[in-house]
């Protein structure tokens, strides 16, 4: 980054280029355009600010049992006053869960979770796919091969399946289920990596700084990598939806986050079979990760739009 | 072409290795003493000695896996633990479960996905194409597991007592009889003999089984106990067919030889399913072919939702039981369905376009 605003600024003083225009700038003015990606965006900072102020703004302790301070039974339909629930009942926008607990304070405190754990796979996940996926278009032959035959091997079983086997193997828990998600999503950015690693490994500019003399982490770190940013970001986003969704499911299948811990997909899983009979205890955290992962598949797709050099064209 | 694919066979060989490797070593890796969970927890030291020594457990690591490939390279998958029997026996009692189950999901997703992409790619930018895509990002971001409890409780619960209940789990209702087909037909086959498998593996697939016995009363049934399952289990392919149909539609409509088409004078409709349709084949079929490994991790969810004894729910009760038999087994069938299926993809984009092959 800062070697391209100095050359920028070299420009500028120069007088060579008119008003300079960063590619953030125009991703940024691309993705205002996107009504889908406004939609995202909105969700995305609410859900934010609830992760930031869940403390503040849930009425209750998320894992405190009600049972004794508070008129209520376990599984009790949502209160609300506005909608005429008596005035001397306890208001519960989203019903009592069957332990006795504020449904609405844990789904607040939940979207800390949920948040964490899409930027906390993906990032770990980039974070590794990124090396092996450099190393192997890079250094191509037989690293290369080693790389990409242990990805197909990952990519060869479905994602949800490997990543139960992984939890049973690491023991059940948020952490391992993390790790879990992150592993099997490797495969992924390895290979987005590698291919514009590999699109941009002959070209000129690469040579030449060669030619000069830089050592290959450099060419890799400086010159290459950059290219796959773009990529990334866009994979990346819509990775933080579906790590969400799988993390939900591992909680759901009781392999994730463990009770008393108000992770949505959890709630939902220790509800499951009070559908029938208390349906806002399954409904609410549902639509939570629904509305949360919506957030990310809109985001993302307008990023996607937004980045397209193809369509520089169209606007910028 | 052969050759294309006769390449491409030898290419999924070091995979294939690899998805027995990595199986072997996450089922040993299975914390837990695999004696006294296959014995049971009162097994003595001198039992579990002799049962080691008889699995060859405690012969070097390499050695058990050569044993290991041994025993699948001969159809030989041992035995279950929880269900003492052959694995063998049981993946053809569940596997019929899940292959239904998988294959009317993609039905209806195909069914649903692919016409209403191509009308939102015709009528670009109207309500109808506006509306599709909202459900389509919607679809692809609910939760299998919330969206199954969801639909059962309203088709079960809301609508009770409506022609359009549906039942939120099971296969069939109870008193339905489900004669087998090879019965029916006077067919019999030696017990445990191949044919025998093959004939209760078809028995087992509902559908079918009620269309070879014309039993219209069990098909009626199963499949009314199939649309809820396969609506949760359908929604994210779905999605995701319609916005792949769409854009490569609108991609294949923008160019040239549709515009000739137009100026000759054919009607919308051949210009749509004729020439653009074909073309737009390429990328769906690559969908259509991810989805379905998708679809089998889903399955765990969807079976568990819909008390339905599939692989995946079997398997996900296998791992956590530490049932080593059907972890291994059904893990490795499904990865090599998984490898399989990826291959027919490649095969149909080398059909389906011609430069691909030449390469």
């Amino acid at each position: 980054m800062t070697n391209t605003d100095t050359q920028l600024a070299t420009l500028d003083a120069e007088g060579l280029s008119l008003k300079s225009v960063s590619l953030w700038q125009i991703t940024w003015r691309r993705l205002f355009k996107r009504k889908s990606a406004i939609v995202g965006l909105v969700i995305l900072g609410i859900l934010v600010v609830i992760a930031l102020t869940a403390q503040w703004i849930a009425p209750y302790d998320p894992i405190k049992v009600l049972l004794g301070t508070e008129p209520v039974k376990p599984r009790q339909a949502p209160c609300i006053h506005l909608l005429g629930c008596p005035a001397d009942q306890p208001q519960h926008i989203m019903g009592i869960d069957g332990n006795v607990r504020d449904q609405f304070s844990r789904l607040l405190y939940g979207a800390r979770l949920s948040l964490m754990v899409g930027f906390s796979t993906v990032t770990f996940a980039i974070v590794i796919g990124t090396v092996l996926g450099a190393l192997s278009g890079y250094f191509g032959g037989w690293i290369d091969n080693l790389i990409m035959r242990i990805m197909d091997v990952l990519l060869a079983f479905p994602s949800l399946l490997l990543a139960i086997a992984i939890v049973t193997v690491l023991g059940p828990g948020l952490i391992n289920a993390l790790l879990a998600i992150g592993i099997v999503s490797i495969p992924a950015y390895a290979r987005v990596v590698r291919a514009s690693v590999l699109s941009v490994r002959e070209m000129d500019y690469v040579s030449a700084t060669r030619a000069l003399g830089g050592n290959p982490f450099q060419i890799l770190f400086y010159r290459i990598l950059p290219n796959a940013l773009t990529p990334l970001i866009v994979q990346g986003t819509l990775g933080i939806a579906t790590a969400i969704l799988d993390a939900a499911a591992l909680s759901f299948l009781g392999l994730g986050a463990q009770p008393p811990t108000p992770e949505w997909g959890s709630m939902l899983g220790a509800e499951r079979n009070q559908v029938f009979t208390a349906p806002h205890l399954v409904f609410y955290p549902g639509a939570a990760i629904a509305l949360t992962v919506l957030s990310f598949n809109l985001l993302g797709d307008g990023l996607r739009d937004a980045l397209d050099p193809r369509l520089a064209h169209i606007s910028g | 072409m052969f050759q294309y694919i006769v390449r491409r066979i030898f290419l999924s060989i070091p995979v294939l290795f690899g998805i027995l490797l990595v199986t072997f070593a996450l089922a040993r890796l299975i914390p837990g003493d695999p004696c006294r969970a296959i014995l049971g927890e009162k097994a003595t030291q001198a039992v579990c000695d002799r049962f080691i020594r008889e699995k060859g457990l405690d012969k070097p690591i390499y050695v058990q896996f050569g044993i290991y490939l041994g025993e699948i390279a001969r159809g030989d998958f041992g035995n279950s633990i929880r269900f003492s029997m052959p694995v063998t026996r049981l993946l053809v009692e569940r596997l019929p479960t899940t292959v239904e189950l998988s294959f009317s999901a993609l039905f209806v997703s195909m069914l649903i996905g692919i016409p209403l992409g191509i009308l939102s790619a015709v009528k670009h930018n109207s309500w109808v194409d506006v509306l599709t895509m909202v459900w389509a990002n919607t679809g692809v971001s609910m939760p299998v597991f919330w969206l199954g409890l969801m639909l059962a409780y309203f088709f079960s619960v809301i609508l009770k007592d409506t022609p359009f209940w549906l039942p939120p789990s099971g296969r069939v209702s109870p008193g339905i009889s489900a004669p087998p087909f090879n019965e029916v037909w006077g067919l019999t086959a030696q017990q445990g003999s191949a044919l025998d498998a093959i004939y209760q593996f078809i028995s087992r697939l509902n559908i079918l089984n009620a269309l070879l016995t014309a039993n219209w009363e069990l098909l009626k049934d199963a499949v009314q106990h199939l649309i809820l399952p396969s609506l949760a289990l359908g929604t994210i392919p779905m999605a995701l067919i319609a916005r792949m149909a769409r854009s490569s539609m609108l991609e294949v409509l923008g160019q040239d030889y549709i515009r000739t088409a137009r100026a000759k004078g054919l009607t919308q409709r051949m210009v749509v399913l004729k020439h653009a349709f074909r073309n737009s084949l390429l990328p769906l079929a690559t969908v259509i072919g991810l989805s379905l490994g998708s679809l089998l991790g889903g399955a765990v969810l969807t079976e568990t939702i819909f008390g339905l004894s599939g692989v995946g729910r079997t398997l996900f009760e296998a791992i956590t039981a530490r049932d080593y038999g059907i972890v291994q087994a059904f893990t490795v069938v499904i990865a090599v369905f998984f490898v399989v299926l990826n291959l027919i993809v490649d095969i149909s984009y080398a059909y389906l376009d011609p430069r691909i092959r030449l390469e």
